[in-house]
């Protein structure tokens, strides 16, 4: 059959019959592809490890990033959950207690703790505020309706105490600042406690026992369900008077108040408020304002420091991220050296069999982008279930970053294209004729 | 039509410069007709493997004229070098060349990749193939990778590969060079038939029998072509 077509035609005549001869380019594109995905199949074992660098590297990226981004919601949840226009006077600069100098009348471990006369002076003198609390709290077995609960968590605030935290009261009302100063024995109940306690029945006036005291319950908060770690539904509010002054803060912590919570009027008046804090609490100490033995700060700068500390992390995060794909991209760089070298006797070939400079260039930059961009793909699997897996069972909350996963891919796929370029370009360059006598 | 094939005209190829210049070719002239048997000869050291490197496309000439094919490919760049080897040469080599990892046809479709045959669809472009090799007399080794085929089977792949593409020349060097003397004879074989149907072939060979097959034989000493011989060969044949 073919012995007849070229009996017929004049050798080297043949092609000037057909018009798709005239029209010479190189190699097209899905050719180039096969063509280099061949290469990438041709040692499979080979290629696997080579991708292991990218597929490390782009699962490292997601992770890192959706256990930094899952840790700054952490905080963010923690924080916003304290409400706005809030500042905390904190023992000594400190936010959770840092050992102190020891202060005047220094609490345990020489903590500058507050006394709450001194959270009654407070209350009593700053101007622009909506209000001062504290929160004193202890873990108490309590008693009430038919049920006994076991580890409730008690807590001694003011009666500004919805307004500086932005609570809510769902049913019946919230201790007044006389029933404070009365130090009045009445709670309130968190939704979840009234629930168990009092279930089917209305809780306002029912007597509960916290510890060995009687309260008359006067009000339930709104539900608000678990806030970052905390089950704000699973407290009980009492008067910090009652706390301070009938219990003398024993199982509350000791006698001190270990942070005054104040609420700014608005955001504007927030320094005024901090500086008058300074102030009056030095002066009721007898200190310099300017080196006071205790912290005075917003909500904000503590979002601040935390994340400062988040985007460290996250930084250095993603720098082990971004190596450790640099790492693989040299790996990629080093095998298609070797590529290059084990098969200059096929580039000679191909050349000779009409491959232009720039098809060989081609086919070995797009097997070293496809070599990566498959590690890339892998990679984004391992990432997302990896960040599945740690959220699920390494007990550390992970958010996935939308955007990280085009990063992540697009990364390696620039990683391959620039490792890349310098072995393809060494395979372009080859002498088709020196190619050819390699062994 | 009647313009040769390949048309050499005082053509030198230099290595080096100054006093320790090489000249490799020194003012060769060659001509092949088209339709004509040419096997090439000489020591090494002649310039004869200078010669066949510039003949395929493969090299340069630093000065001359090179007409292959009644197109002036003296002074074209790698790109253009390139599309002339794949259009109008096909190579066949002493040690086969084939690519390990490729089917026999696959082997065989190498060249239509880097070629405007890409109008052709995939069945086509396999249909040519397979009736190349069938042409070669392996029609029913189409699937089988070369190490599963005889040196001589291998090297009658690459001569279907060199025909893929139409080539108006075919350029062997040292064809049967690897090959025993019964696998030689076919290969020989094919060429004699392809030259019959007009076939443009020049062959490397050092060895004088093989040259002898061909319609002329062409010597190469010193960079130049010395004596046509291949009257005096058909007598001695006759």
């Amino acid at each position: 059959m073919l012995q007849d077509s070229i009996r017929t035609a004049p050798f080297g005549k043949q092609r000037l019959e057909d018009d798709s001869f005239k029209d010479l380019h190189g190699m097209t594109l899905p050719n180039s592809f096969r063509v280099a995905w061949e290469g990438v199949m041709l040692n499979k074992l080979r290629s696997f490890l080579t991708t292991l660098g990218i597929i490390i590297g782009v699962a490292a990226v997601i992770i890192m990033l959706a256990v930094s981004a899952g840790a700054e919601a952490e905080i963010e949840d923690q924080i916003s959950g304290l409400g706005a226009n809030l500042i905390m006077v904190t023992p000594f600069r400190s936010f959770g207690g840092v050992r102190g100098a020891g202060g005047p009348r220094g609490g345990p471990g020489g903590i500058t703790t507050f006394t709450y006369d001194e959270v009654v002076f407070l209350s009593q003198n700053l101007s622009n505020i909506s209000g001062v609390s504290l929160e004193q709290s202890t873990t108490q077995t309590v008693k009430g309706g038919t049920a006994t609960l076991n580890s409730v968590s008690v807590v001694g605030v003011t009666a500004d105490f919805l307004e500086v935290r932005d609570y809510s009261i769902g049913q019946g009302r919230f201790f007044t600042h006389a029933e404070n100063e009365a130090i009045q024995r009445v709670a309130i109940l968190g939704a979840g406690i009234a629930e168990d306690l009092f279930e089917g029945v209305d809780p306002i006036g029912q007597q509960v026992r916290i510890g060995s005291s009687r309260f008359t319950v006067i009000g339930v908060m709104a539900e608000q369900g678990i806030v970052g770690a905390t089950d704000n539904d699973g407290r009980i509010y009492i008067p910090a008077s009652v706390v301070f002054k009938r219990f003398g803060g024993s199982g509350f912590g000791g006698d001190r108040v270990r942070m005054i919570l104040v609420k700014a009027e608005n955001g504007d008046v927030m320094d005024s408020v901090m500086e008058q804090i300074t102030s009056l609490l030095a002066g009721r100490r007898q200190i310099d304002p300017a080196e006071p033995n205790f912290g005075v700060r917003t909500q904000q700068d503590i979002v601040d420091a935390r994340a400062s500390t988040t985007a460290a992390f996250r930084s250095l995060l993603a720098w082990v991220a971004a190596v450790s794909l640099v790492v693989g991209g040299i790996g990629i760089m080093n095998i298609m050296l070797v590529s290059v070298t084990e098969r200059t006797r096929e580039i000679g070939l191909r050349q000779a069999l009409g491959a232009r400079p720039r098809d060989v260039q081609r086919q070995f930059l797009l097997e070293a982008v496809m070599l990566s961009l498959v590690g890339g793909l892998a990679g984004l699997i391992v990432g997302v279930g990896g960040s599945f897996v740690f959220g699920e069972l390494g007990g550390m909350r992970t958010e996935l970053v939308p955007l990280s996963l085009p990063l992540a891919f697009g990364a390696s796929a620039a990683v391959g294209i620039f490792f890349g370029y310098y072995p393809a370009t060494q395979a372009a360059q080859l002498d088709p004729i020196e190619a050819l006598r390699r062994e | 039509m009647n313009d040769p094939v390949i048309d050499i005209t005082n053509m030198t190829k230099t290595y080096g410069e100054g006093d320790i210049a090489v000249h490799a070719l020194d003012g060769l002239d060659l001509q092949v007709q088209r339709g004509e048997f040419v096997a090439v000869m000489g020591p090494s050291g002649s310039g004869k493997s200078t010669l066949m490197n510039i003949i395929g496309c493969l090299d340069r000439a630093t000065s001359g004229l090179y007409i292959l094919d009644g197109e002036d490919v003296s002074s074209l760049n790698r790109d253009q070098l390139a599309s002339v080897r794949n259009r109008k040469i096909g190579f066949v080599f002493q040690s086969y060349n084939l690519l390990p990892r490729l089917s026999a046809r696959k082997n065989v479709m190498l060249p239509m990749m880097y070629n405007g045959f890409q109008n052709w669809s995939e069945d086509q472009r396999s249909d040519r193939a397979s009736g190349l090799l069938d042409l070669v007399g392996l029609g029913d080794r189409l699937h089988h990778l070369p190490t599963e085929l005889s040196g001589g089977q291998q090297q009658r792949v690459a001569i279907a590969r060199a025909l893929i593409n139409d080539p108006s020349l075919l350029l062997a060097d040292e064809p049967t060079g690897n090959l025993d003397s019964r696998s030689s004879t076919e290969i020989m074989g094919i060429f004699h038939r392809l030259h019959g149907q007009g076939a443009t072939i020049v062959m490397v060979t050092h060895e004088a029998e093989r040259a002898r097959e061909a319609g002329r034989v062409v010597n190469v000493l010193d960079g130049k072509v010395v004596a046509i011989q291949s009257e005096i060969d058909r007598m001695i044949v006759a």
